[in-house]
């Protein structure tokens, strides 16, 4: 086994063999010629072809990548027609009297070295697509034909690098994934893999290409970067079981993408997606969730050395609002105790922290701390749809206290006439039993509960949820909870809130029909569940 | 001549699809279109010139047209630039 360590641009992984791409490498002669005209004939001739090649593959990329993408070529048609360009092909060949190649060649050579020359990397990236069509014009100025040829089995493409053109000119279906020794992310080729679902790694390195060869093993790997040339069995049952997932995970997108949460006989509900910081954004769209339904606002605390600022919470919170773009997102305020502290915050060792001074707890016992959360959270709520829930609730007058603590946060701002949402949905998390059990008196203050299953089952229970030789004692599925949770759903219906599950019960799809029944209003998972759960809702009948 | 400022808000500034665009857009008219940048200009029917500007996100340029349907030019090369940088 030898690893190589590029740069994945697509992440997916394959195992397979080896095709080393080859191009007919047509070498470029300076040639003297009498009859300059006659060569200027032949270069238009050439262009022509190249063009009306470049419109055939633009029409394919059209049904394969999307317009787009397809666009590249579309512009690589502009860059051959451009004055410039051309100028400076036909300068080459009038005034040095020499071959149509040649000149095409030279204007490369210096079209790609302006690009290559400036600072920006997207657009050094751009001096690959002034070869690749220079790379054409010759081709058909030689009559070559540059695409190879692969037949048989699907393979593992490698190549020093890939031209656009050439990499939609690959069947796809014979192509396992893309392997280059150079190349950029932000070139039209990894752009192009990315939108094929193809896995591909750029910059393995000359190295790389000096040891591969036709038909060896190797596994792709297009998460991590790495190349695998003559993998062991394990590594590639792993290849293939990622590349299994991802291929499940596409199906589900295809199939679901933009689909409704609903059951076939019509009852809806959201699908929300749980997250832990701000750059899980991008996975919450990806998968298509209906909003946020937890937004753990810890990691603004544990990443810092010391309280983080009104400004910068105000930031985050504000960027996440901004980037769901009006849809739901539900921040939960500080969730912490001794078992999960920053140094900063000098809480004392604790005998049982599961018990102990946490979450909501501490906010109460630390009301500036807590006041500026909440004027960061307010103030975000002008650039979006926000709610807030607070954690760890077992007291009627815990709610009633941070409710307060809102008011005056607003009234503050307010005063300050710093702009607001008044629409701001305030809820709490049930994860407490007792919680559940008042929660007849609990709903009325509320907008919304928030089942976090973890704790409650931990706390119903009592079974440390950290201990794993408890497992057999620890029944996710206890009836406990369940009759709790269906006791938390009635009494937030009778009061006009919305209750929702957070915890992981909430993407147990065993579980799923049984929290529609008890009129779950909105399920929140990891974003990768989203789908899944959204299939299981999609095929249930609750009429039966 | 019809002269406009634009600061680009785009991420990656005037990369290869806009300027494919505005080059396909410069060839309707029989006005010049110009964009100049630092001093430095390009016109507007020259895909790679256009690209060659390196115009990045946040840079200001000015767009100068000149020729008997500067108007309608001037109004199309608004209407790109807003629609798409």
């Amino acid at each position: 086994m030898k690893i190589f360590k590029g740069k994945g641009v697509y992440g997916a992984a394959a195992a397979g063999k080896i095709s080393v791409f080859k191009r007919r490498d047509i070498q470029v002669k300076r040639v003297k010629v009498d009859d300059t005209d006659a060569e200027l004939l032949r270069l238009e001739a050439a262009k022509a072809e190249a063009i009306s090649q470049l419109r055939e593959i633009y029409e394919r990329a059209l049904k394969e990548v999307g317009e787009a993408n397809a666009q590249i070529f579309d512009i690589h048609i502009m860059m051959i027609e451009d004055e410039d360009f051309n100028e400076a092909i036909t300068g080459t060949i009038t005034a040095q009297s020499v071959n149509a190649e040649y000149a095409v060649a030279a204007a490369a050579d210096n079209f790609s070295q302006m690009f290559s020359a400036m600072e920006d990397s997207y657009m050094q990236a751009r001096a690959a697509d002034v070869k690749d069509i220079s790379n054409r014009i010759i081709a058909c100025l030689a009559k070559a034909d540059c695409q190879s040829e692969s037949g048989g089995e699907p393979v593992i493409i490698c190549a020093d690098d890939l031209a656009p053109s050439e990499t939609v000119t690959l069947d796809k279906d014979k192509v396992l994934a893309f392997v280059t020794a150079h190349g950029s992310s932000f070139s039209h080729t990894a752009i192009l893999a990315r939108t094929m679902n193809i896995p591909a790694i750029i910059g393995l390195g000359d190295d790389f290409l000096r040891e591969i060869k036709d038909g060896d093993m190797a596994v792709a790997d297009g998460f991590t970067g790495e190349f695998i040339l003559d993998p062991d069995e394990k590594t590639i049952a792993a290849a293939e079981e990622k590349r299994r997932a991802d291929e499940e995970k596409r199906e589900l997108l295809k199939k679901l993408k933009g689909k409704e949460n609903i059951t076939v006989d019509g009852t809806k509900i959201s699908i929300f997606a749980n997250i832990g910081s701000v750059d899980n954004i991008g996975s919450v769209l990806l998968n298509d969730a209906d909003g946020i339904g937890l937004f753990r606002s810890e990691f603004l605390y544990l990443e810092n050395s010391d309280y983080p600022t009104e400004e910068e919470q105000f930031k985050a919170y504000k960027r996440t609002l901004e980037s769901m773009g009006g849809k739901k997102v539900i921040i939960r305020t500080l969730d912490i105790g001794a078992d999960k502290q920053a140094d900063y915050f000098k809480l004392d060792k604790e005998e049982n922290p599961a018990l102990g001074l946490r979450a909501i707890r501490l906010c109460l016992t630390r009301p500036d701390m807590f006041k500026t959360q909440l004027r960061a959270l307010f103030r975000a709520s002008a650039y979006g749809n926000l709610g807030i829930m607070f954690p760890m609730i077992a007291n009627v007058s815990e709610v009633e206290a941070a409710l307060e603590l809102c008011e005056q946060v607003k009234e503050e701002l307010r005063r300050d006439n710093i702009d607001f949402s008044e629409n701001v949905e305030l809820g709490i998390m049930i994860e407490t039993p007792a919680a559940a059990i008042i929660s007849d008196r609990l709903a009325p203050l509320v907008d919304f509960f928030s089942v976090g299953t973890n704790d409650l089952t931990q706390y119903t229970l009592a079974c440390d949820r950290q201990n794993p030789k408890l497992e057999q004692f620890c029944d996710v599925h206890h009836e406990a909870i369940l009759r709790l949770i269906e006791t938390a759903a009635k009494n937030a219906h009778a009061n006009n809130a919305w209750i929702g599950i957070c915890g992981e019960l909430a993407a147990d799809t065993e579980l799923t029909e049984t929290f529609l029944r008890m009129g779950i209003d909105e399920l929140s998972v990891s974003p990768s569940f989203v789908l899944r759960v959204r299939e299981k809702v999609r095929s249930l009948d609750l009429s039966k | 001549m019809k002269t406009f400022e634009y600061t680009v808000t785009d991420g990656l500034g005037i990369h290869a699809r806009p300027a494919g665009l505005i080059a396909k857009a410069a060839k309707e008219f029989s006005s010049e279109i110009v964009i100049l940048k630092d001093g430095r200009s390009a016109v507007c029917t020259k895909v790679m010139a256009i690209m060659g500007l390196c115009v990045k996100c946040g840079d200001r340029i000015t767009v100068t047209i000149t020729g008997g349907d500067e108007e309608a030019a001037e109004k199309a090369m608004r209407e790109l630039f807003e629609a798409n940088l």
